[in-house]
């Protein structure tokens, strides 16, 4: 086992006793882990330090409303006479901690309702002739699944979860897990009220500013880890080793620059003056990330937020130089901590969409507290009938006409997947005419019900500029920046194309390529440049789109039609479209068309 | 944000000088028509609208009404409606705070509108109309968070509402109508999808927030936030003075609102603006008018000048912009633009 993986797992395991104190406060984890024996192992230390009397629930893929907030108690109700609330799974687990798993794969509506009950602690229920607030302090524990980069923990939930905790590539047999004691959670508990000296809340805020992030939550989420932290260790004040440790857990891991090295005093941020009232001195080089000792006077040692750098820097992402490289970091606003998520609609699953006339049958379901407030008018008369036929009247008479079933919307969601050229000399032009119809097409994002995404090649490789979004504003942000020329990659093109569409579908969306090329690949997958070997891979490519039974539309951009263009197109059997001179408008009623057809007849092509 | 049964007071929010200064516009004037907040996570958007409640005087009720009726207004629609047992209370008078209900997502149609009293029916056999939110919000204030997040079929509910200041409900055999103005109340993440321009339009004021750039303020944020979650009696004890002194200050500017003169000159100054703006419909001009007027009886001035135009033109017309995707310019800058224009001296 590497050092490096140990301190994850220790990190992972300290997370999990600070979160076990303040579930509530802290608001919770996302533990990036498939399902396996790490992360079990994990867990089953996490129960170990709660209280045994917290609630822990589960919350089950595609989870309703009706079990999320609560429904109508049917035996209490009718035993009643009134409505009575069966409580869903955010109030069950008041006091204790809710566990998501596949949590990227969250609806945003859901993520949105658990966010809600996170902020306000209570819960709002307006539902089915019950109006209610009832208390829900809860903890989430979110595991994220994914294994795309494209899927995220929806930013609603994410960016309120204190800790991100890592056990990727974590094994086994080398990881110990201390003993846990619950005793000690209670009792920390019971003392978390540390005071917050004025000049940790300084640190905690500047140390997040150092790190890139601009959000007001993240250095609170911290502060509060610091006072767990405090509480765990029997202290009455928040010292400098529970903020350094706050810090490495909840600041470190979601850092979007690299803090600046010895620039403390250069004017980039306000010069702060220590106890004594005496400016510092340059900071010493940070060797590790243990803290000095507590209270131990020196002239020369280091100020708190120089700790508290050096204990972010210790749990930076491993990615995130890669990142700042590549431009990916600095294209997320710097409050967007978990980065893109692509924002699902909560429509495409069936939402509740009202309550009609109609027998239950497969498929559709009862709305029970309809049904009940059609059958009650009658029941007097019924009575009275059901005496005058000589029949015993029962309680409760429920007759057909009173059945009333829920209306759920269906209507599938489209993405478009544009794959654009952005090789050679056209490739501005053909670049700046598709971020136009992508905004044009997310400005009526609204009535159309459509999703946009965007991937670029050229070069050597292929990017998902914007993963399938639809909102304009995200688009705007995303896209304010394209770059153009090189070499033609098509056959990267047409596979990242593929696997968004694909992910898309997932999703129970309908996806449809529109692919804008001249058809003039001179880049092979290998990334070398070789022309036939690199038509040969834009074939197989095709090839897998037309095997993907994905729809697709061939735009060819070239000013003079080449016979490549169209073999491509029919070897993806996608419609083919000549269109030399590329303008927004057109590019928008072409995905437009060729969106409708794909709606209507689900995932088949367009001929 | 912390809230729990003790809102966050308004008073001691950092910052975020439009969203506040919105907030005061459509409380002393309700006909401005709500206030749409767009910003960040963790940008006290719903702490402020949830704060609103303890900054506004009460109102007076008929004794026990669950409609919200003032108590000039006991007539006819009453016996329609209401089931209330002992209707000689009718004539009594309460004073409660002024509602901010929330319309949290999950809500279904019957609680949203009203429906018929399921335990009544039950019980008594008795068909009797039970009030949903949008009574309990009438002559108050509707609050949905992440609005962009609401069901379709609940927003087709509020629009028609929301336009005709009345609910009429039709089901379960129920032929009900009742008044519903509500001045509705939006927040929501842009980055979760558009809002239907026939919402968005329902909406007075729209106003963005954003996460504080100062690191001052931030820390100043950070304090408060922990001090009330440490103790939230003692820290609403501690700024309800300066609460007080903004209720005051809401209820004098009401008082002024009818004398703020509008004169012929700032009347053409709006109209230019929104034709330089370009901004949908009539709606946007008398939207900028009383907010200016709003805003000037808040500055205790006895007349509509270009500075308060200038102050709410934004957040009055943003929103109604018609929408080009290919401008990159934002909807602030065509405003700002059309400030300068319009507006230079």
């Amino acid at each position: 086992m590497t050092p490096e993986a140990q301190a994850r797992w220790n990190d992972a395991l300290a997370a999990a006793s600070l979160f076990a104190v303040d579930p509530a406060g802290l608001q919770g984890l996302a533990v990036m882990a498939g399902a396996g024996p790490v992360r079990d192992l994990w867990f089953a230390h996490l129960c170990g330090a709660l209280p045994p009397d917290a609630a822990v629930r589960r919350l089950p893929a595609g989870i309703e409303d009706d079990r999320l907030i609560g429904a109508v108690d049917l035996p209490a109700t009718l035993a009643s006479g009134r409505p009575v609330l069966q409580k869903g799974i955010l109030a069950e687990a008041d006091g204790g901690i809710v566990v998501i798993p596949m949590a990227e794969r969250l609806p945003s509506g859901v993520a949105a309702r658990v966010a809600m009950v996170l902020d306000q602690r209570e819960l709002v229920i307006e539902r089915e002739g019950i109006a209610r607030r009832v208390p829900s302090s809860i903890g989430v524990v979110a595991f994220d699944e994914s294994v795309s980069p494209d899927e995220r923990l929806p930013p609603a939930l994410g960016e309120r979860l204190a800790f991100l905790v890592d056990l990727r590539g974590l094994g086994l047999r080398d990881l110990a897990c201390p003993p846990v004691d619950p005793i000690r959670t209670t009792i920390a508990r019971k003392r978390l009220a540390a005071t917050a000296p004025d000049r940790v809340i300084d640190g905690l805020v500047a140390t997040a500013d150092a790190l890139g992030l601009g959000s007001v939550v993240l250095p609170l989420l911290a502060l509060r880890a610091a006072r767990a932290a405090a509480a765990l260790a029997g202290r009455d004040t928040i010292d400098r080793e529970d903020a350094a440790l706050a810090v490495r857990l909840v600041l470190g891991p979601r850092a979007q620059t690299v803090p600046m090295e010895n620039e403390e005093n250069d004017g980039t941020r306000e010069p702060q003056q220590d106890d004594n009232g005496q400016r510092r001195d340059p900071p010493p080089p940070s060797t590790d990330d243990d803290c000095p000792a507590p209270d131990t006077p020196q002239p020369e040692m280091p100020d708190l937020e120089d700790i508290l750098l050096a204990a972010a820097k210790a749990a930076l992402p491993e990615d995130l130089l890669d990142k700042m490289r590549s431009g990916a970091a600095e294209r997320q606003p710097a409050s967007r901590s978990f980065g893109a998520g692509s924002p699902q609609l909560s429509m495409c699953r069936g939402r509740p969409a009202g309550v009609r006339h109609g027998a239950p049958r497969s498929g559709s379901r009862l709305a029970l507290v309809e049904t009940l407030r059609a059958a009650a008018p009658w029941q007097p008369m019924r009575r009275a009938e059901a005496r005058a036929a000589g029949l015993v009247p029962s309680h409760l008479a429920i007759r057909s006409e009173d059945f009333r079933i829920k209306k759920f919307a269906h209507r599938r969601q489209s993405t478009i997947v544009f794959c654009v050229d952005a090789s050679g000399s056209t490739a501005f032009h053909r670049l700046a005419e598709t971020k136009g119809a992508v905004e044009l097409l997310l400005a009526e994002a609204y009535i159309t019900r459509t999703s946009v995404a965007l991937v670029a090649f050229r070069g050597k490789r292929a990017d998902l500029l914007l993963p399938p979004t639809r909102s304009l504003s995200r688009a705007k942000s995303l896209l304010a920046k394209l770059p153009g020329g090189g070499g033609t990659p098509l056959a990267a093109g047409i596979e990242t194309a593929v696997l968004t569409a694909m992910a898309e579908r997932a999703k129970g969306h309908a996806p449809l390529i529109v692919l804008l090329t001249d058809g003039h690949a001179n880049i092979g997958r290998d990334g070398q440049a070789r022309r036939p070997h690199a038509m040969d891979d834009a074939l197989a490519a095709a090839r897998r789109l037309k095997e993907a039974r994905l729809a697709a539309v061939f735009v060819d951009t070239a000013p003079r039609p080449r016979e490549e263009a169209r073999r491509l197109a029919g070897a993806m059997q996608a419609r083919y479209i000549g269109l030399p001179y590329v303008e927004a408008s057109m590019v928008r009623d072409v995905a437009i068309a060729a969106t409708a057809a794909t709606r209507d007849s689900g995932p088949i092509r367009i001929r | 944000m912390p809230s729990m049964k003790i809102p966050f007071p308004f008073a001691a929010i950092v910052g975020q000088d439009d969203m506040k200064l919105a907030i005061l516009l459509v409380s002393i004037d309700r006909n401005i028509g709500g206030v749409m907040v767009f910003g960040d996570r963790g940008t006290g958007k719903s702490t402020a609208v949830r704060s609103l409640a303890a900054l506004l005087p009460p109102m007076q009720i008929v004794a026990g009404c669950r409609f919200n009726y003032p108590p000039s207004n006991v007539s006819d629609p009453c016996s329609q409606v209401c089931n209330v047992d002992d209707r000689i209370n009718c004539h009594e008078i309460d004073t409660v705070p002024v509602p901010v209900v929330d319309l949290p997502l999950g809500a279904t149609e019957d609680r949203v509108v009203g429906a018929l009293d399921l335990e009544r029916a039950l019980t008594r056999g008795e068909k009797s109309f039970e009030p949903g939110l949008l009574a309990r919000a009438h002559r108050g204030f509707l609050y949905i968070d992440e609005v962009n997040l609401l069901e379709d079929h609940l927003v087709d509910l509020l629009l028609d509402v929301a336009a005709s200041g009345e609910n009429i409900v039709e089901r379960e055999g129920l032929s009900v109508k009742h008044p519903a103005g509500f001045v509705l109340v939006g927040s929501g993440n842009p980055e979760e999808g558009e809002l239907r321009p026939q919402l968005l339009d329902r909406f007075g004021l729209s106003v963005e927030v954003k996460t504080p750039t100062n690191l001052a303020d931030r820390v100043e944020i950070l304090r408060r936030c922990d001090a009330f979650a440490r103790d939230p009696e003692a820290f609403t004890v501690h700024w309800s003075e300066k609460n007080a002194e903004i209720r005051d200050l809401i209820v004098a500017s009401r008082g002024r609102l009818d004398s703020i003169e509008v004169g012929d000159a700032s009347l053409e100054t709006m109209s230019r603006l929104c034709m330089a703006t370009d901004a949908d419909g009539l709606r946007g001009e008398l939207t900028l008018m009383r907010a200016a007027r709003a805003a000037a009886a808040l500055a205790e001035d006895p007349r509509v000048g270009p500075d308060h135009i200038r102050r709410v033109a934004p957040m009055a017309l943003r929103h109604r912009l018609r929408r080009d995707p290919l401008d990159e310019s934002g909807s602030s800058a065509r405003i700002e633009r059309a400030i300068a224009e319009v507006l230079s001296p």
